[in-house]
């Protein structure tokens, strides 16, 4: 029995810590909730065992009831017990109101659109997440999927919106959840403090394969961020070689070009992520698979069974036309 | 002694529910191979459907999961651009009881895979084989002769034609009466 109780605690403290945690927070705003969910648990913690021991207090007591008649108190035990009631009721409501204007406090710059030093829309789809930089600049302007950059502190701002139904955005190492809801653009604002990689999940469920429907958000130092940031602007990798040459026709040719987009070839399909830079994201599908040329292929011949539901169609390809295909989209860094 | 016969047979009927679908999301390449082998009749309309399509069961004409795949692919593979919703526009309509190449689901799936003169386009080298015959089936329920069991999901927007699974009719649809009727 004791054994299985540790082993549950052990369990339960994986949550205290790593890439996704709201208790391991590395951003000024995800910190701000982590103070107030301690706060949170220690004053209700206090409240609990008090009313506990009250509790456990009154039933010891003896009973003072004589056995016919009605009980009549003490007058000054009376007054005594009128007092401590009264002062529950004012420490109840003090506590509740002043929990509140600390919560309201902490979460009133979780979607302050304050001096953001960099813009964002992130849209949720069935199940991947678009994200576009924005700029005042049309020509600075670009489209990735499911993995954010942002420069280490500075003020990130995301406007949120969803294509097809409610998801939810929540990094817990970094900030507060927040909803995408369709018709609407909701706001999000965190200030990362350190260089990392930090994983978000979709927080409301969202269909099938909502479980599949993760990000990354990888805070870099400026430098590195400026430097991603360039070679996300630029055109697509050219293909090496025959085999990717003969894997970029395909894509161009093939189902692939009404859904992807490219940029640097024909195909400009909106439908599904963006490919132009697939191979300098750490996973595809949302989180499903590790990025490399043999899970690019994979996911290429038959994209339902490892993620059932999934708006990809199998495209028919035989052996040759696979490779092909994989070495092409693997080289797209 | 009835009640206990009840409770068996209760049982039983409860026992059903234990039988799930199977879903195969990518059919074995020798079996796909297999549904590719159609005859079509030297006139290309009608001909004998691949053997294994029987021993299957005809997975494609009597299984929800297979027509609405269908239903998708209808939609995703622009089929809408010229058959419209069922009714044809620049495409032939699949409503009015009146099929060019024959209302077998060969003849559609060869006219899918192969493309037809006048303006059918080939889709052969775009869709797999049990997706050629999951759009063959679902185009055939459109312009159904018999009412069936087994019916997609519905649509998402307002329906503009009866449902796929309903009982027989030739309905008139707007293209009976436009210029597009040439085609019939």
């Amino acid at each position: 029995m004791a054994r299985h109780a540790l082993s549950l605690i052990a369990l339960l403290c994986c949550g205290c810590a790593g890439w996704q945690s709201a208790l391991d927070t590395h951003a000024v705003q995800g910190t701000r909730l982590a103070h107030l969910i301690w706060l949170f648990v220690g004053v209700c913690a206090v409240v609990w065992v008090t009313v506990t021991v009250v509790l456990l207090l009154a039933l010891r007591k003896k009973n003072d009831c004589p056995d016919d008649g009605p009980h009549t108190p003490a007058e000054a035990s009376e007054r005594r017990m009128a007092r401590i009631v009264r002062a529950a009721a004012i420490a109840t409501a003090g506590i509740i109101t002043s929990l509140t204007i600390v919560s309201f406090y902490a979460t009133r710059e979780l979607t302050s659109a304050a001096v953001a030093a960099l813009d964002l829309r992130v849209r949720g789809y069935q199940w991947w997440w678009e994200v576009t930089y924005l700029d005042a600049r049309p020509d600075q302007v670009f489209i990735t999927a499911n993995e954010i950059h942002v420069p280490v502190g500075r003020s990130i701002h995301l406007r949120l919106a969803a294509a097809d139904v409610i998801h939810s955005f929540w990094v817990p190492s970094l900030t507060g959840k927040q909803d995408l809801i369709p018709g609407r653009e909701n706001t999000l604002t965190f200030t990362p403090q350190e260089v990392g990689i930090y994983r978000g999940q979709c927080a409301e469920f969202c269909g099938l394969q909502h479980a599949h429907m993760s990000l990354l958000v990888v805070v870099d130092s400026a430098a590195d961020f400026e430097h991603w940031r360039r070679g996300q602007l630029a055109p697509a990798a050219t293909p090496r070689g025959p085999e990717q040459e003969t894997g970029k026709r395909l894509f161009e040719n093939k189902a692939c070009a009404s859904c992807h987009n490219i940029q640097g070839s024909t195909a400009s399909g909106t439908i599904g992520p963006d490919l132009t830079h697939l191979a300098s994201r750490h996973y595809i599908a949302a989180g499903s698979l590790a990025t490399n040329r043999g899970s690019i292929a994979a996911w290429l011949a038959d994209p339902q069974t490892i993620k059932p539901g999934n708006n990809m169609p199998r495209v028919r390809l035989n052996a040759g036309e696979l490779n092909a295909l994989s070495a092409y989209l693997a080289a797209l860094r | 002694m009835t009640g206990r016969i009840f409770s068996l047979v209760f049982g039983a009927v409860l026992l059903t529910a234990c039988q799930r679908e199977s879903r195969s999301f990518r059919l074995d390449p020798p079996i796909a191979a297999s549904l590719e082998a159609v005859a079509p009749m030297p006139n290309g309309i009608g001909g004998a459907p691949p053997d294994s399509d029987a021993v299957l069961g005809h997975p494609y004409l009597t299984n929800a999961y297979n027509l609405n795949q269908g239903k998708q692919l209808y939609t995703w593979f622009n089929c809408k651009g010229c058959h419209a919703d069922g009714g044809g526009v620049t495409g032939p309509s699949f409503l009015n009881g009146w099929w060019r190449y024959g209302p077998q689901a060969v003849s559609i799936f060869i006219s899918i895979r192969d493309g037809r003169p006048r303006g059918m386009p080939a889709f052969g080298n775009h869709l797999t084989t049990e997706q050629l015959w999951q759009l063959a089936g679902y185009v055939r329920t459109i312009g159904a002769y018999s009412a069936m069991t087994a019916a997609p999901s519905r649509n998402d927007e307002m329906q503009s034609r009866p449902a796929e699974n309903r009982a027989p009719a030739a309905i008139a649809t707007p293209s009976d009466q436009w210029p597009a009727t040439r085609y019939r």
